[in-house]
């Protein structure tokens, strides 16, 4: 079952090519800046499948195994592909209490999906996170690189609504 | 003075101790007789490795400054620091912790493959647990039983990370890691791969050092019982040198202690119809592997020649060197070989149908279920090797058969396959492939006779070995190397341009064979290992032919049947290809 998911060779060459670019610009011991090469190859390919963090081992002479641990350890790194958009839920003790579960409630029901898989327009992907230190915006939803704070659960329907009408657009 | 500076004084349990800066806390109390409870701990520092990932918290132990427990195997002594082993905050944190990872771990310890021999379990018993307090949702993985060798059930996992230490550090395969975080922590392969997906090499050596059943070879001893009852099959066993050296360790021998005789009774009344000895394949590759070296140092072909007994070592030459595809020898292993000519030779001259017999070995070594599988070695639907066991499967075979290993007299190895000379006895250590494979070279190369047959420059226990010897008028380059990360340093010099060999011995386990993963568990005792290795040089010493060439039955063998070393017949029956795997 598994030679598809791990064949390097179906990997986009000019993608590759880039990533490789990238890999030979950085200074110093490389294997110590595996997640610099993990951003860069989620930048790329807009998810880390098996074969591009199989890749990413092999240029980085680490096993398979160890960069599979760190893509897994962190929740910014996505295994499946993700929607357009990624809207990430705070769900630090402060955004907790001031309703943030709320919120995702609500996002997940109108998006019609769940947690880290991506809705079926291929819009989004909705993800709850640990506290990215805006506690002050509390509750915080972020929407690919834009904040929204301090937001309450009818605004929801108009965020989605904004990037719904961004899409038809395009 | 510097000697002095280097000093510091702490106190444990009200003992004044000096240690050297750098000490743990664990090491000063072992120095004045002081047990502390481990578990993750692993220091095995003399093959360099030290699993000091300080994570299952049952080391721990009282700082009294600070009133905090502290995790002894990686906390380092200060100068006037006062330690508790024994205070109840010592105890009792020691306890909670130990119960926790009780909470979430199988508790069907009647069954597991590692009853009476599991550190978890002895560390309840020793820590007089009767009860485990708490309860949780507990992880409930799906068992790995896809690969020939080694069998993974994450369920029983404690997550000390010594497979992980074992096969990244020591082996560099980085097969296992721990992926996802938290209480979804599991140590898997990469993406979750099936074992047999993976390069593992099937080497063992994160079974050998795994506290619990994590971690187990595949149990072949069922199907090993299946086949000696059923009345239509010749069931042959062949047992590998470095079992008769430490089975005996199962059934309350010390480390060391020659068995080979009760070996051979032991498999008569398990019901093998011939029991041969392995050994006569090591004697067989050793004329086979120096008149290829001989031809290929004549002929201008392909140098270093390695060695290829060890069937994780060519595992990983597959997976992670395969440009260097073209350097090992040719020659199957002593297993393969054994396997090979039970079904020809010995079929043809007692006229059993090939078909008909069943070829069980038992082997030191996990790796080797694993090489009876492989492709290259069923040819045509019959296998060279049809069943493996480790020593420890063997061992509870003989339990299961409620055979008294302790009166069991010494038999000989049946005849034909059953001859051996004391070079064949050391292919069970480091060095001793290699050692053997000089003697033969010497008399072949020269036509004298060898005189001095040990050649102490290629023993011992560190990782990688040099020698030279001299042989008429031309100087061979040895190289020796034991652990898989020790081979690839030797490959990579190789590759590189940085260092020439003419001939090089590889074996994947620490101390070669008598390490092998599926050897009775060391508990991170390495002298276990070094008397082993010891038992298998006075093997050889007491053998009254110690040179592969000198094996009457094979000489016999190349009479009746193979006509000479290297012929075509020989290498269709005793010789094997490599092919490039991905790496993974």
């Amino acid at each position: 079952m598994r030679k598809e998911i791990l064949d390097i060779s179906q990997l986009d060459k000019s993608l590759l090519h880039e990533l490789d670019a990238y890999i030979d610009s950085l200074k110093g011991d490389k294997q110590e800046q595996l997640i610099h090469v993990l951003h860069r190859a989620q930048e790329l390919f807009g998810h880390l499948p098996y074969n591009v963090q199989l890749y990413v081992a092999h240029a980085l002479k680490l096993s398979g195994a160890k960069v599979n641990g760190v893509v897994t350890f962190y929740s910014f790194f996505n295994e499946e592909p993700t929607g357009k958009y990624t809207i990430s839920v705070c769900m630090g003790t402060a955004c907790f209490v001031k309703g943030a579960d709320k919120v995702l409630e609500r996002i997940l029901k109108l998006t019609k999906t769940k947690k880290n898989e991506m809705s079926e327009d291929g819009l989004f992907t909705i993800k709850d996170v640990r506290c990215i230190g805006a506690c002050g915006l509390a509750p915080i939803v972020t929407v690919n690189d834009k904040v929204y704070g301090k937001v309450k659960v009818n605004e929801v329907d108009g965020i989605l609504e904004k990037y719904r009408g961004d899409h038809h657009e395009n | 003075m510097k000697l002095i500076e280097k000093m510091i004084t702490c106190n444990i349990n009200g003992l004044k101790v000096d240690v050297e800066k750098g000490t743990t806390i664990l090491q000063a109390a072992e120095k004045v007789g002081i047990h502390i409870p481990t578990l993750c701990h692993l220091d095995l520092h003399d093959i360099g490795i030290a699993n000091q990932s300080a994570n299952c918290r049952v080391c721990m132990v009282e700082d009294e400054a600070r009133g905090a427990l502290v995790p002894s195997c990686a906390e380092l002594v200060s100068e006037g620091m006062k330690i508790q082993t024994d205070s109840m905050k010592a105890v009792m944190g020691r306890r909670t912790s130990l119960e926790l990872l009780l909470s979430n771990h199988p508790q069907d310890c009647l069954t597991c493959v590692k009853n009476l021999d599991c550190e978890l379990q002895s560390l309840a018993h020793e820590m007089n647990i009767k009860e485990i307090r708490y309860h949780g949702e507990k992880m409930s993985h799906p068992k790995d039983l896809t690969s020939k060798g080694i069998m993974k059930d994450s369920n029983k996992c404690i997550m000390c990370r010594r497979c992980v230490t074992m096969c990244d550090e020591v082996q560099t395969v980085g097969i296992l890691s721990p992926l996802k975080r938290g209480f979804d922590v599991v140590v898997a392969t990469a993406f979750h791969l099936d074992l047999g997906e993976t390069s593992c090499t099937y080497c063992g050596q994160c079974v050998s050092v795994c506290p619990t059943a994590a971690l187990a070879e595949m149990n072949d001893t069922p199907k090993i019982w299946r086949a000696l009852n059923n009345k239509e099959k010749h069931v042959i066993v062949q047992v590998a040198p470095a079992v008769r050296v430490a089975i005996g360790e199962e059934f309350g021998y010390k480390a060391g202690e020659i068995k080979t005789g009760q070996v051979v009774s032991a498999l008569k009344r398990l019901g093998f119809d011939s029991v041969f000895d392995t050994n006569f394949g090591a004697d067989l590759t050793i004329i086979e592997e120096a008149t290829e070296l001989v031809h290929r140092i004549e002929q201008g072909g392909t140098l270093p020649m390695l060695t290829s007994c060890c069937p994780a070592w060519v595992q990983f030459i597959e997976h992670q060197f395969p440009e260097l595809l073209d350097i090992p020898s040719s020659c199957k292993s002593p297993q393969q070989m054994v396997g090979a000519l039970s079904k020809s030779y010995y079929a043809e001259k007692h006229g059993i149908d090939p078909k008909d017999i069943v070829m069980v070995s038992v082997m030191p070594c996990v790796a080797k279920k694993a090489e009876a599988a492989r492709e290259e070695l069923n040819k045509d639907g019959l296998a060279d090797v049809d069943y493996v066991m480790t020593t420890r499967e063997f061992s509870r075979m003989i339990k299961e058969a409620a055979i008294d290993f302790k009166k069991l007299p010494e038999s000989p190895f049946d005849i034909l396959l059953g001859e051996a000379t004391g070079a064949a006895a050391i292919f069970g250590t480091t060095g001793g492939v290699i050692e053997a494979a000089t003697r033969t070279a010497y008399e072949m190369i020269t036509g004298k006779e060898l005189k001095e047959v040990d050649f102490k420059q290629m023993r011992g226990f560190e990782g990688v070995r040099e020698a030279t010897v001299k042989i008429g008028d031309m100087s061979l380059k040895i190289g020796i190397a034991h652990e898989l990360g020790n081979a690839r340093k030797l490959l990579e010099a190789i590759r590189d341009g940085r260092n020439h060999f003419d001939v090089i011995e590889i074996m994947a386990c620490p101390g070669g064979c008598i390490g092998g993963g599926g050897q009775p568990y060391h508990h991170g005792d390495i002298n276990v290992l070094k008397k082993r290795q010891k038992a298998l040089y006075d093997l050889d010493k007491s053998l009254p032919k110690r040179k592969s060439h000198e094996n009457e039955m094979v000489l016999k063998l190349y009479d009746d049947f193979l006509t000479k070393p290297g012929s075509s017949k020989a290498h269709e029956l005793l010789h094997t290809t490599y092919s490039a795997k991905q790496r993974i």
